[in-house]
């Protein structure tokens, strides 16, 4: 109710301004503005009218939209800065009193230190890993229900958005549960698989740990990814391929020649945001391990500093690094790929 | 291509759905299969329950219950903080979203680029200094604790998904009807408000979702049942008893919890996906 209450008091004024402005092209500047009092060309007369009404839509652009903007800085931009300034403090709950300027001594304790290494080397892995497995997996099922006819289509959409839209905390219980030693029925399934038997646990070793955290995060997110790429499936031209089935080019031919060029911008976009999420992995982690055998991840790892260990300072100078790879993964999808965000994402 | 499949290509077309199906399901089947073993049968190994329980059932439901009024509680807090999260973000994002679509003023792509930052900011790069703060201002283990930081999950997105619905309405409709003698107001509710409110009610869908789905604010910035939601809440469940694990009453919670997914998903599909790729790759 109250989300159409906002614009519904304002496309009047607007009504009438863009009214206005077609008045104005065309026969001429009838009906000045009484405003413009001095004396002028009716040329001049238009533009200072036209100048008064683009000051009118920026304040009021800026009063519709400057909210958003103002609560989005403030729940980020405010915490990340202040996450900055705490890094550069030893800085322990358990003893605030002994609070002290340590300078970029965090930092540095942390790059040193074998954990940051390992937990970031796990998030790559774990990145690299399911961004693959989920583009090949995401285009063959954004292929399939491109093809599908319509009745089977609804079904299939209905059925991939089931892991879109479960929780990641349920999702991981579920995997969890299935391989689990005790509980699972994985062990007793697939006992032919050489290494897989009644004995197996799979949360012992971080081979086998990181096989299911991987599994339940390509399952839980290829359902993104794939209608994303089926968006961009739409737009390849059905005729191209058509000229090119004509031409007697196989249906792999047409798909690497024909496909996927014209619909890069869509395949980049789909593979950065995934990868940008992966990097942030935390919640199936924390359910099926928690970071043992060597599955910590840098979310965890920050988790675990700042609100596990209360160490602000330290978990801080671990948020603010998080941060800046995340940052260095787009500045390198953008400028070294040419991931044109603003443009794939609908801002013309 | 729809009624002039051979046979052989209704095999592949069945194969493949099946496949699919499968693969999107069978966790979830997994877990609503683990909720319905009986304490003595958890451990049983098989996919299916041995014999049917609703134990687990009773355990998170009824009063009585070993996790009734943790599970309940979990669940009164994640219905309302993601509602109010969603609401706050869709109202916000509608205001936004029209002036982006509708106005020319400068500034217009820096707000799309800042909620493109947003929403791939790290949680986990917030959620130290919003822990220490929230405990300082009191706002640790409360609602608008979870409220405000949900803010910067849902308002981007909805920001996107808008601004890509609303840039697609036709708005000459409005001013046709003014001139067929509507008022403005009346031209704004007949005309634009029923091409308008499916965009909103999905962009809400979504929103909904993803405040829904969070667990490091959840985990981080609550402790008790006064506002943990139920991803965190199911994190901490503990057994009836000391020794025992609390598998069948997560699941049977996970299940409760994914019913209502299921639902909205059955019934919208069609919006949701439209939503999510609206704010994703058309131009």
């Amino acid at each position: 109710m109250n989300a159409e209450a906002g614009p519904a008091a304002e496309p009047a004024p607007r009504g009438r301004h863009a009214a206005g402005s077609s008045t104005e092209d065309g026969p001429g500047p009838t009906e000045a503005p009484p405003r413009a009092d001095r004396r002028r060309t009716p040329d001049a007369e238009a533009r200072a009218a036209r100048s008064d009404r683009t000051r009118a839509e920026a304040r009021l652009g800026w009063y519709l939209a400057g909210p958003a903007f103002v609560v989005m800085l403030a729940v980020t931009l405010y915490p990340i800065l202040q996450a900055v300034y705490d890094s550069l403090f030893n800085y322990k709950l358990t003893a605030p009193d002994e609070r002290a300027f340590v300078g970029l001594n965090n930092y540095l304790v942390i790059l040193t230190d074998p954990v940051w290494w390992q937990a970031l080397w796990v998030t790559l892995l774990i990145t690299v890993v399911t961004v693959v497995i989920e583009l090949v997996l995401g285009f063959a099922l954004a292929l399939v229900m491109h093809r599908a006819i319509k009745r089977l289509r609804g079904l299939l959409r209905t059925a991939i958005l089931v892991p879109y839209g479960i929780i990641t905390v349920v999702s991981a219980f579920a995997w969890f549960y299935a391989f689990d030693i005790t509980s699972g029925y994985v062990n007793h399934w697939f006992d032919w698989v050489p290494g897989v038997g009644p004995d197996l646990n799979w949360f012992a070793q971080q081979g086998t740990s990181l096989f299911v955290i991987i599994a339940s995060e390509v399952w839980k997110t290829t359902p993104f990814i794939s209608l994303l790429l089926l968006a961009g499936l739409a737009q390849v031209p059905g005729d191209l391929e058509e000229a090119a089935k004509v031409d007697g080019a196989t249906a792999w031919q047409r798909f690497v020649r024909v496909i996927v060029p014209n619909m890069k911008a869509a395949i980049m976009v789909a593979v950065l945001f995934r990868a940008l999420d992966a990097f942030r992995i935390f919640d199936n982690v924390f359910i099926m391990t928690n970071g043992a055998n060597g599955t910590e991840v840098l979310s965890l790892l920050a988790y675990r500093t700042s609100i596990g260990q209360l160490q602000i300072g330290m978990g801080s100078a671990i948020s603010v690094l998080l941060f800046l790879c995340v940052v260095l993964i787009c500045f390198v999808a953008i400028k070294l790929f040419k991931v044109d965000l603003a443009g794939a994402r609908g801002d013309k | 291509m729809g009624s002039v499949l051979s046979t052989r290509a209704k095999v592949w077309w069945a194969v493949i759905t099946v496949v699919v199906l499968v693969g999107a399901l069978f966790p979830v089947l997994s877990i609503f299969m683990t909720s319905f073993k009986s304490s003595s049968d958890i451990n049983s190994g098989t996919f299916l329950p041995p014999r049917w329980s609703v134990e687990n059932y009773e355990q998170i439901l009824t009063s009585g219950g070993s996790a009734q009024e943790l599970f309940l509680s979990a669940l009164r807090n994640s219905i309302g903080i993601s509602l109010i999260a969603t609401v706050i973000a869709v109202v916000l994002a509608t205001l936004c979203a029209y002036a982006i679509a509708r106005l020319n003023f400068p500034g217009k792509r820096l707000i799309l680029t800042t909620a493109l930052g947003v929403s791939i900011f790290p949680v986990v790069s917030i959620v130290t200094p919003l822990f220490n703060l929230w405990r300082n201002i009191g706002l640790y283990d409360t609602w608008p604790g979870l409220i405000i930081p949900y803010l910067s999950l849902t308002l981007p997105i909805s920001i996107w998904t808008l601004a890509a619905f609303f840039r697609q309405i036709p708005w000459e409709l409005e001013q046709a009807a003014q001139v067929d003698g509507a008022t403005p107001w009346q031209a704004f509710r007949k005309a634009i408000v029923p091409l308008a409110a499916p965009g909103v009610f999905t962009t809400a869908l979504i929103a909904f979702f993803i405040a829904w789905n969070d667990f490091v604010y959840g985990i981080s910035l609550t402790s008790t049942s006064a506002a943990r939601p139920v991803p965190a809440a199911l994190a901490f469940f503990t057994g009836a008893s000391y020794f025992e694990e609390p598998t069948g009453a997560i699941s049977a919670a996970a299940v409760v919890v994914t019913i209502p997914v299921v639902v909205l998903v059955v019934l919208f599909q069609r919006q949701i996906v439209s939503g999510l790729t609206q704010g994703a790759v058309k131009g």
